[in-house]
């Protein structure tokens, strides 16, 4: 099985929000609440979670004087090294034949261990239901050979979809356009160098990619694994120790 | 363009999702480090030949919070009715699957070690559960500093080397004062829970409140303070009065409250200090 990608291209993005309604039909998503944000630059949407697992950002700029609205459709990353996979101990958080990171909704027991170790604030617990959910990436319809609902439902292929080193190439081909028409600022959000080891949904944003809260060098957290497990060794040592040393001395 | 260059973050819009863990977490940090803990001391106390009523409240309090812990985890589930599927899978890479797997191995050995005990049985079989649960009692008191510190929040990674050994030190110290509270008052009690509170009055300026703004916010916010509160209280609080226990024998006592009281502040401090990191 190729592994597959969404290349979300904010370039292209117009703020519709189909996405986000089309995920939210076809994944039967309940809402999680009509918040009314004020000065939220028609974003009420708010951020990505348990119940949103597309949202588009309305970023504000201001472009030689003029205002401006960068769009861009978020979603899980799908991170080639996921500290939510990692970290579910009951192995409910699985990698399919494509290569996308999925909650398995029969086994998640709501033990919130993925929530905190989700470098990009996805994945959360819906309170009434108790399990944790975010973006399948519509596992059940790209075993159908479908298209995810998002990509399908875009009306300007800003979210495209498909083999994922070929979204990688025409990401990349994208930047080299965009800078022949005069947009030099843009630039692609894909964090290989991190421990992540890259993402399989991949972001073509312009500016400071912070601005779209993509954090510059994500981090996995299993990668921390070594240095807290020789610390909790020496203090379990050291507790040890302490006890029988006290014992022997003074009993 | 400008605007990136002046802006950072999206919205202000926090990246991260605060833990969803409720109370029941923290107090399993306490309580599971106690029992961890007393398993060992009930070995050592064995092995250094001590009083044997020390000896079976040790495992008796080892089993009870062996008891206790799976329930406050299950309680925090948002399926709690799956709490099996936790025995699914052993995965090393999950702080949280190795606890559980250790928290498993815990509670069958101090039930051997305690059943062993009232039926008078001393032979072997019943070291070998000594030693099953002081091992794992060991780890069980520490693991909880992996938990945090191998995750996504700032506040955590940031400690993850001090962590472990803050749980550790708390707990060594809030198990020995909850035996002197249960009239265990010999020199050894006291030895480990002076240890103890040295330890944590060196981990408290291990603790960074003293770095960029985001690191004081942390610290100053009500998780911080709480952590901070509970920390005086397990280092070098109970470390004046038990030196002011050599003249006024009863501050042994307060000693070995407030260390019980700090131990529980500060895993609900750490909690805190959790959610205000992800979200700020």
């Amino acid at each position: 099985m190729p592994t597959t990608g969404f290349f979300t291209d904010a370039t292209l993005c117009i703020g519709c929000k189909a996405c986000e309604v089309a995920c939210k039909e076809w994944n039967d998503v309940p809402h999680d609440g009509f918040v009314w944000r004020p000065r939220a630059s028609y974003d009420h949407t708010g951020e990505l979670g348990h119940s949103t697992w597309r949202h588009v950002k309305f970023v504000e700029r201001d472009r030689d004087g003029l205002p401006s609205w960068d769009f861009s459709s978020d979603v899980c990353k799908h991170c080639e090294h996921a500290g939510c996979l990692e970290a579910c101990p009951t192995g409910s958080i699985v990698r399919t034949e494509f290569g996308g990171v999925f909650v398995q909704p029969d086994i998640c027991n709501g033990c919130g261990y993925c929530v905190v170790s989700c470098p990009f604030g996805v994945i959360d617990r819906r309170p009434d239901d108790g399990r944790a959910f975010k973006c399948t990436f519509c596992y059940d319809r790209q075993k159908a050979g479908l298209k995810p609902a998002c990509a399908t439902a875009c009306p300007t292929d800003s979210i495209q979809f498909g083999d994922l080193d070929e979204l990688r190439a025409r990401a990349d081909a994208r930047v080299v356009q965009l800078a022949a028409r005069g947009v030099t600022d843009a630039s692609i959000y894909d964090p290989r160098a991190s421990s992540v080891g890259g993402t399989h949904a991949i972001f073509l944003v312009r500016g400071d990619v912070r601005d779209y809260n993509l954090p510059l060098n994500p981090e996995m957290p299993t990668v921390r694994l070594g240095e807290a497990w020789r610390s909790a060794l020496v203090a379990a040592v050291a507790i040890a120790v302490v006890a029988f040393a006290s014992f022997a001395w003074m009993p | 363009m400008t605007a990136a260059a002046t802006t950072t973050g999206y919205r202000d819009r926090p990246l991260l999702k605060a833990p969803v863990w409720t109370w029941e977490i923290p107090v399993y940090f306490f309580i599971g480090g106690i029992a961890g803990v007393c398993a060992v001391i009930a070995a050592a106390a064995r092995a250094g030949g001590a009083d044997a009523t020390l000896i079976r409240d040790a495992r008796l309090i080892a089993f009870l919070g062996a008891a206790l812990s799976p329930l406050l985890l299950i309680s925090d589930l948002g399926r709690p009715r799956r709490f099996l599927y936790m025995l699914r899978v052993f995965k090393r890479q999950s702080a949280m699957s190795v606890g559980v797997w250790t928290l498993v191995a815990f509670s069958g050995a101090v039930t051997a070690s305690l059943a062993l005990h009232l039926a008078g049985i001393i032979g072997p079989l019943s070291w070998v559960a000594d030693a099953v649960g002081a091992v794992m009692g060991a780890v069980l008191a520490t693991y909880t500093g992996v938990l945090l510190g191998v995750t996504a929040i700032p506040a955590w990674a940031h400690h993850v080397r001090v962590l472990p050994i803050h749980f550790g030190a708390s707990s060594l110290g809030a198990a020995a004062s909850l035996l002197e509270l249960a009239g265990h008052r010999g020199p050894a009690l006291n030895a480990i829970a002076i240890a103890a509170a040295l330890a944590e009055t060196v981990v408290m300026w291990q603790f960074d409140f003293r770095g960029d703004a985001a690191a004081r916010k942390m610290f100053t916010g009500s998780g911080g303070r709480l952590a901070r509160a509970g920390n005086i209280c397990t280092g070098v609080a109970p470390v004046l009065l038990r030196v002011v226990a050599g003249w006024v024998p009863a501050a042994r006592t307060v000693a070995a409250v407030i260390t019980l009281g700090g131990s529980i502040l500060t895993r609900f401090g750490w909690i805190a200090i959790g959610r205000t990191s992800a979200r700020s």
